[in-house]
């Protein structure tokens, strides 16, 4: 029997999301490097249909439970059919996108199995045996190179992060029939917002605003819009209540990084630059030629930011013009 | 209702961290060590049901001799006793080499209730919460934002990406909090001294039901090889412009070129 690499994808809102196809992407380079099958694994309510399109991204297989049951939400469902599909296909890594929903999955899996995880994985190394992954700790202080003992290894990806190409194969999706066995936790309503918004951990652009803003993030939210980005806000914006608790990024928020990102009138705490210095580029807006997010930036532009924000969007509104 | 918190003392977030000779380790003396932000939110909540449905608050951390000053700051937040797992034997263990300890510890000390924030900003690892829920068997709601307890049973509001689900379990459960679910309380000058006085009752590994081969260095499944600071040299290009057209201007133009946005 050959070996075999698990990938488990996740629906959002109709389609698998981004961070799913990035790591499904990393599973197929790991696969060939160890001469293993890529193993697609579709689990939800509504997935069959669109299951085939993700042969294009280089399945050797794809799996499909599909279960009025699997609703997403609570997670300890989809351990129980994972744990089966384990026992018949026994994997030697399981791979995951580290979103919120992949988070819990897999925590409550490894203990399950009680097998080696990494969690919020920004590298990862094959050999013929082993994995070494890199991972930040401390927000983004640190970088850590962690090896894995034990099998199937479990890793989680952080979205973002891996890279989306396409490698087309003749996949037919195999429909599984399992028993779903009852969770211990009942969904009682699901509220999602607009499926337009895009998630922080996902954008490709993010602007983020903090304390001189003032409050005042209309400007910071029509940038976002023209670029078709993320909003994101200090820990200050957040603690004065000018943004909702969701937005924040930093070591005690969330961790991004963006293509680009964009810091209108953030002054740049220790906490907040873990948070954000692992983005591509890097774009400082402040009133203060001293404040510390100059420093981490690959571009500044010293000026206030309610004047520099609204000309950058009429700039960008000309540029399209003359494309 | 027998509720226990788990808490972790950290390292200050607004402080740099800097790796030890080894290598393998952070630089842990001559830093400031504070209580995990989300376990903060943790004990609030904790307090707050015990406000209003009556019980007692225990504190469960695992950590150094200095964690205890971390449990003396929930134990004077409003927190009733607290328990401090402390051993040599599991330094330099994993995550799940700590699921198992204090999976142990909660065996002991029995609950209705667990509460532990969804993660800790040193480590990262995400897996405390929903780890120890698998490990005892009980059911499990992570990032929460809103509860209610009634009848034995407990509604929370979590966050999901892109919105929010309601759940629905019988106790005895466990939950991690998230921002927005409660704001943390300021210790008083009495808690504090209340705090002071009060007896914290270590276990080591000799009072835990744990094998020897499921815990510390040798047994984790997840080894650091190594810890490097990140390369995060930027050469920083201050955009110049007569006024603040021209400086988007040519921002602009960069963002179209270098970084290929839109």
């Amino acid at each position: 029997m050959t070996n075999s690499i698990f990938v488990i994808v996740e629906k959002q809102g109709g389609f698998f999301r981004k961070a799913s196809v990035e790591v499904l992407c990393e599973g197929r380079r790991l696969a060939d490097l160890k001469r293993a099958t890529l193993i697609v694994v579709v689990l939800g309510n509504e997935v069959a249909e669109s299951a085939k399109s993700l042969a294009k991204y280089g399945a050797d297989q794809i799996l499909v439970v599909e279960d009025s049951a699997l609703t997403k939400y609570p997670t300890d469902v989809y351990c129980n059919v994972i744990e089966t599909l384990i026992e018949a296909e026994t994997p030697e890594l399981i791979l995951i996108s580290a979103t919120l929903w992949g988070k819990d999955l897999v925590a409550q899996l490894a203990v399950r199995l009680d097998v080696p995880l990494v969690m919020d994985c920004t590298g990862i190394d094959v050999t013929k045996t082993d994995s070494i992954c890199e991972r930040f700790l401390f927000g983004g202080k640190i970088m850590a190179r962690v090896s894995l003992v034990g099998s199937p290894e479990i890793i989680a990806t952080r979205p973002n992060v891996f890279v989306i190409e396409k490698n087309p194969r003749e996949v037919t999706p195999k429909i599984l029939n399992l028993d779903i066995a009852e969770s211990k936790v009942h969904l009682v309503e699901f509220r999602l917002e607009s499926v337009d918004k895009i998630d922080l951990t996902e954008a490709d652009i993010i602007v983020a605003g903090g304390r001189g803003t003032n409050g005042d993030y209309k400007a910071i939210e029509n940038l976002a819009d023209v670029l078709g980005g993320a909003v994101g806000a200090s820990r200050s914006s957040v603690d004065e209540g000018w943004r909702p608790h969701e937005d924040q990024i930093g070591q005690t928020g969330k961790v991004v990084s963006p293509n680009v990102y964009i810091a209108c009138g953030i002054s740049g705490s220790i906490q907040h630059i873990a948070g954000m210095s692992t983005s591509k580029y890097i774009i400082a807006i402040n009133k203060d030629p001293d404040a510390p997010m100059f420093e981490k930036s690959d571009f500044g532009v010293v000026g206030d930011l309610h004047e520099a924000v609204p000309a950058l969007i009429r700039e960008i509104q000309k540029a399209r013009q003359n494309q | 209702m027998r509720i226990v918190v788990l808490v972790k003392q950290i390292p200050d977030t607004e402080s740099q961290t800097e790796i030890d000779l080894d290598g393998i380790s952070i630089r842990t003396d001559d830093i400031r060590w504070v209580m995990n932000p989300y376990d903060e939110i943790a004990v609030e909540e904790a307090l707050r049901i015990k406000e209003q449905h009556g019980g007692k608050v225990t504190i469960l951390s695992m950590g150094s001799q200095k964690a205890s000053e971390t449990i003396r700051t929930a134990i004077a937040m409003g927190a009733d006793e607290g328990i401090l797992i402390h051993d040599p034997l599991f330094d330099g263990g994993d995550a799940l080499c700590t699921v198992k300890i204090l999976t142990a510890a909660l065996k002991q000390t029995g609950y209705d209730l667990i509460i532990a924030g969804q993660r800790s900003v040193d480590f990262d690892n995400c897996q405390i919460g929903p780890g120890v829920a698998e490990l005892l068997q009980i059911p499990f709601i992570g990032m929460v934002v809103k509860q209610e307890i009634t009848d034995g049973k407990i509604k929370c509001d979590r966050l999901i990406d892109g919105g929010e689900v309601v759940l629905e379990a019988d106790l005895p459960i466990l939950f991690t909090t998230q921002r927005g679910l409660n704001e943390p309380r300021y210790t008083s000058l009495t808690g504090v001294m209340k705090a002071k006085k009060k007896q914290i009752e270590v276990k080591s590994f000799s009072d835990l039901d744990v094998d020897e081969t499921m815990v510390g260095a040798k047994n984790a499944k997840v080894a650091i090889n190594s810890l490097n600071l990140p390369a995060d040299k930027r050469n920083l290009k201050i955009i110049d412009g007569q006024t603040i057209e021209d400086q988007a201007a040519s921002l602009v133009n960069i963002m179209h070129s270098d970084m290929g946005v839109f």
